[in-house]
């Protein structure tokens, strides 16, 4: 005999399953609709044991298996009279349409229909998607002849009346096709003639598309579920079963009596109706069937269909073993490359390891800590493959002695393993990456604050996953292509995607600030927390007392080969300046891995910022070194601000009575101004912008008025503030906040737009009901002269609750949007690749672009989209 | 050619959103799909009722050589197959 081993699959064909084929495959004929007889299913019903063994204790009588080898067999009814499959509706339309109601050819001419076929028949082989258009073709000359060209017979419009009715368009009125008819129809075409309409006669004969039997569902796919009650429900297929057969009897008897074809065709429709739903219950113009408790039946496409059915549930996504999720937290002292992981999640998951002359030791120590002391091991496998359990397993001082090489321990995670570490939404690449494992005591993971970007962390309640790696190609695959070092540059756009926000940049502008002078005490503080062994340089300033410079500081960290000139973030506005000597220390040069002006800030340390000192650095000294100076330097930014305390205070967004004074000054002149608009638009003389009403031309000069005044008076007001304090140093070093967040809190919120709009709804006729009915002053339609630090008042808030509202709603509509666009992109790219020679193709071969971006750069390894950037060589070799 | 057909040729091959296009002879072609090892059908298609192919007498089998503007590499280069839809 033939092993299943010994097969090969060569193809699987699909066809449809013919009548005979059914009652071959079936081992039971069900005949009643009834389930059980006092308890005992009953023999032909829907629970008929030969359709496979369920329950516990049960031998099958068909194979003799057990419950859990069974593989259950399949059942038929002999339909009482034919129902149309309506799977496949569409087909058997374009097959009646196309073929004569009498002889059943194709309605076009032998020559044609002969040459169409070999045609047809040579394409199929080469060109499939040709011959597939060949058919449409075929069927659509076909369906507008209107006399059969092989016997003459007029042919009539079919009409179908979704999802199965069929009627005819006969002169003398629209004619039902009862799907016996139809059946008789399609049994008429040639095999040759059904080729050419896209069918295989041998496996799918179109008569067949017309049940006479319907074939049931072996029971194990449709097991019914039984409570702690002892109530036994039944699987909705068994439901659906139940009425089918029911409606089948009904048929058999009304037809038996001979009563008058109407209620004939009646009772035909029930059946009709319950096969259909047995398929699908979702079919737009019939009933849905529904459960005793309203509940809709799941038809056999219910169960495939969507996110939670067969395809995508179970098949696509599957659940895995060896992986952890919990809540994260930061950890901003374990290097980017590593994560935190519970001692309570190490003990869980495990590592299978092959015991070795040169790890034997270890092992035994693993063992005899057992499955409950970390770290420990949780089973031993000998090599007769016999797997010890260690927590039922009394003396492990002897299994450990017992320890050889051919043994494998299943030992827990340990530090310095490697594992993968994910955020949904997985979105790229880097969504998921390798971490080494650190074991710490809690209940969360700890990740590094500057891997937060890539994962879109960040620690307000986020849970990631961990799946740990178990064998040596997965762990040497990690090392190399997914350890978080290796991502630092985004494929995207091929910029550092890795980097420090907030107190970071907060931290990095004030250590390398020109007016940052440290004491001795202060630079040990700072370069105790990188591991730095050097001497330290000569202090800028010697008397009278000895002050290094955070400048200094930092050069002991570059390259002392590292050249960079370029602006930071704080080069704008006031402080735009293109001088390398800039007074206001907005430009930095590096001279020898010396930084000798600018300070750091976002451009320098932040995420996401292309062609800045780190992406030149990563460039030319390789990622560990990139990896090893976010891990060290990055630490001294938080460590000068515990030196140096970094805070808001109420008085960081206070203005003096006088700039009160000023911005009241504004508000009455634009108020005065809208006044006057309003004044204008009531006496008609208002002319309006071309291509708008006065109405919109009034709203339109109002809103810029208001907006020029908002401006004005913010504009006024900072002025009066220290532009050095640590609010203005947040929103000009880009750690947090921008001008008009200082704005919003220091001087006026401006006007609210709900839909881009003042806001007008509401009441009739006003916005609330303190206002008269058409006021369009300032006021009444949400503007709000107020700031954050003097507090809104009741009416303002409102307004602002309303705009606020307005941008909750759009980030949500935002999100599953993108969302499903997202998916519908990567179901279409998804097995693009590139090629050894330069090409993208899909998974059958082929192209999609001839060289990958048509310049065959990879962004990662580019700098300013070439392959080869000169001005940076340039910059580099250049001479102090 | 009839005249009116040439001015429309003349019109549509002048435009400047339409890149250049050639037709390839037979040896042409086959040099193509040996330089990119591939099959006929797995090139990118075009059909025969587009109205630079038609211009250029294409037929189902024949490959076309586009030349474009590439916002990348300056210039690009696309073979397509002529295809009968
Ligand atoms: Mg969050
Ligand atoms: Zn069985
Ligand atoms: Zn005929
Ligand atoms: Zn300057």
């Amino acid at each position: 005999m033939l092993r299943f081993e010994d097969y090969v699959i060569d193809g699987i064909k699909f066809g449809i399953i013919s009548p005979d084929e059914a009652r071959k495959l079936s081992r039971v004929a069900l005949v009643t609709d009834k389930l059980y007889d006092e308890e005992l299913p009953v023999r032909g019903g829907p629970r008929d044991p030969h359709m496979g063994a369920i329950e516990p204790g049960e031998r099958c009588p068909v194979c003799g298996n057990p419950p859990s080898t069974c593989p259950g067999h399949f059942g038929h009814i002999e339909l009482a009279a034919p129902v149309i499959h309506v799977g496949f509706v569409s087909i058997i339309n374009d097959l009646l349409k196309s073929t004569c109601r009498s002889c059943g050819r194709i309605l076009l001419p032998q020559d044609e229909i002969k040459r169409d076929l070999e045609l047809y028949r040579k394409l199929r082989v080469k060109w499939p998607r040709l011959a597939k258009d060949l058919v449409k073709n075929v069927i659509q000359k076909a369906a507008k002849t209107p006399k059969c060209p092989h016997c003459g017979e007029q042919q009539y419009k079919i009409i179908l009346d979704k999802p199965y009715k069929f009627y005819e368009e006969r002169p003398e009125g629209r004619i039902f096709l009862t799907p016996h008819e139809v059946r008789q129809r399609l049994e008429m075409i040639p095999d040759e003639h059904a080729e050419l309409l896209g069918l295989d006669p041998e496996h799918a004969r179109p008569e067949w598309m017309v049940l006479t039997v319907l074939l049931v569902p072996p029971l194990p796919v449709r097991t019914p579920i039984s409570l702690e009650t002892g109530i036994r429900s039944e699987d909705d297929l068994t439901h659906i079963l139940v009425t089918i057969i029911r409606a089948n009897n009904d048929l058999k008897n009304i037809i038996m009596s001979g009563a008058p074809q109407s209620i004939v065709e009646e009772r035909w429709n029930v059946l009709q109706y319950n096969v259909s739903i047995l398929f699908d219950n979702e079919l737009p113009g019939v009933p849905v069937a529904r459960h005793r408790n309203l509940r809709p039946l799941k038809g056999i496409v219910q169960r495939l269909k969507g996110k939670e059915g067969r395809f995508r549930g179970n098949l696509s996504g599957k659940r895995v073993n060896y992986s952890a999720r919990t809540v994260i937290s930061p950890d901003p002292l374990i290097s980017i490359n590593e994560v935190g992981v519970p001692e309570e999640i190490a003990k869980t998951l495990t590592i299978a390891e092959n015991v070795t002359p040169f790890n034997i030791e270890k092992l035994r120590k693993r063992i005899l800590n057992g499955p409950n002391k970390w770290p420990g091991a949780n089973y031993v496998i000998r090599d007769d493959g016999r797997k010890i359990d260690l927590r039922f397993f009394k003396d492990r001082k002897a299994l450990a002695e017992s320890l050889r090489p051919g043994y494998i321990v299943e030992r827990h995670l340990e530090d310095g393993d490697i594992v993968l570490f994910n955020r949904q939404p997985s979105l790229h690449r880097m969504s998921m990456m390798a971490h080494i494992v650190r074991v710490f005591p809690g209940k969360t993971f700890r990740l590094n604050l500057l891997v937060c970007p890539p994962y879109n962390a960040d620690f307000d309640g986020d849970e990631m996953n961990l799946h740990a790696l178990r064998l040596p190609e997965a762990i040497a695959e990690a090392y190399e292509l997914m350890l978080v070092e290796k991502h630092i540059l985004s494929p995207r756009y091929g910029g550092p995607i890795i980097g420090g926000g907030q107190d970071y940049v907060s931290g990095a502008y004030l250590l390398t600030s020109k007016t940052t002078l440290l004491t001795r005490d202060d630079v040990e503080f700072i370069l105790s927390v990188t591991g730095y062994h050097g001497e330290l340089p000569e202090p800028a300033i010697i008397k009278p007392n000895e002050y290094w410079t955070g400048k200094q500081i930092i050069s002991l960290f570059l390259p002392k080969e590292f050249n960079f000139q370029g602006k930071a973030k704080i080069n704008s506005g006031k402080l735009e300046c293109a001088d390398p000597d800039c007074f206001y220390d907005s430009y930095i040069v590096i001279k020898n891995g010396e930084l000798l002006e600018g300070v750091f800030d976002k451009k320098a340390v932040g995420a996401q910022q292309s062609e800045n000192i780190i992406h030149h650095m990563i460039k030319e000294y390789g990622e560990s070194f990139a990896r090893e100076f976010f891990d060290n330097v990055f630490k001294m930014f938080i460590r000068m601000l515990e030196l140096k305390g970094f805070t808001m205070t109420l008085s960081d967004v206070e203005i003096p009575p006088e700039a009160r004074e000023r911005v009241e000054q504004v508000i009455k002149e634009t108020y005065e101004r809208v006044d006057k608009l309003i004044q204008q638009y009531q006496e008609g003389v208002l002319e309006p912008i071309p291509g708008r009403t006065i109405e919109e031309t009034l709203e339109l000069k109002i809103i810029q008025v208001l907006n020029e005044g908002r401006e004005r008076a913010g504009k006024e007001a900072i002025e009066y503030l220290d532009p050095f304090n640590n609010v203005f140093i947040m929103a000009r070093t880009g750690a947090r906040g921008s001008d008009v967040n200082i704005t919003n809190m220091a001087v006026m919120l401006g006007q609210q737009v709900v839909r881009g709009k003042r806001i007008t709804r509401g009441y009739r006729g006003r916005t609330l009901a303190h206002f008269k009915k058409g006021d369009l002053s300032p006021e009444s339609r949400g503007f709000v002269k107020n700031n954050f630090r003097t507090g809104l008042d009741p009416l303002e808030t409102f307004f602002h609750a309303a705009a606020g509202r307005e941008g909750l709603v759009d980030t949500a509509v935002k999100t599953s949007q993108s969302g499903y666009m997202q998916r519908r992109l990567i179901n279409a790219l998804m097995d693009l690749r590139v090629t050894y020679d330069g090409t993208v193709r899909d998974s059958e071969g082929n192209i999609v672009q001839f060289s990958y971006g048509e310049d065959l750069v990879d962004p990662m390894k580019s700098m300013h989209g070439k392959s080869v950037d000169i001005d940076r060589i340039i910059e580099k070799y250049r001479e102090v | 050619m009839t005249p009116s057909k040439v001015r429309v040729k003349k019109k549509i091959l002048s435009h400047k959103l339409v890149p250049k296009h050639e037709l390839l002879s037979v040896e042409e072609a086959a040099k193509v799909l040996k330089e990119y090892n591939v099959k006929p059908y797995q090139l990118p298609h075009i059909s025969v009722n587009d109205p630079v192919v038609r211009l250029l007498n294409g037929h189902p089998g024949n490959i076309i050589r586009i030349t474009r503007k590439s916002p990348t590499a300056g210039e690009s280069v696309v073979y397509r197959i002529v295809v009968a839809y």
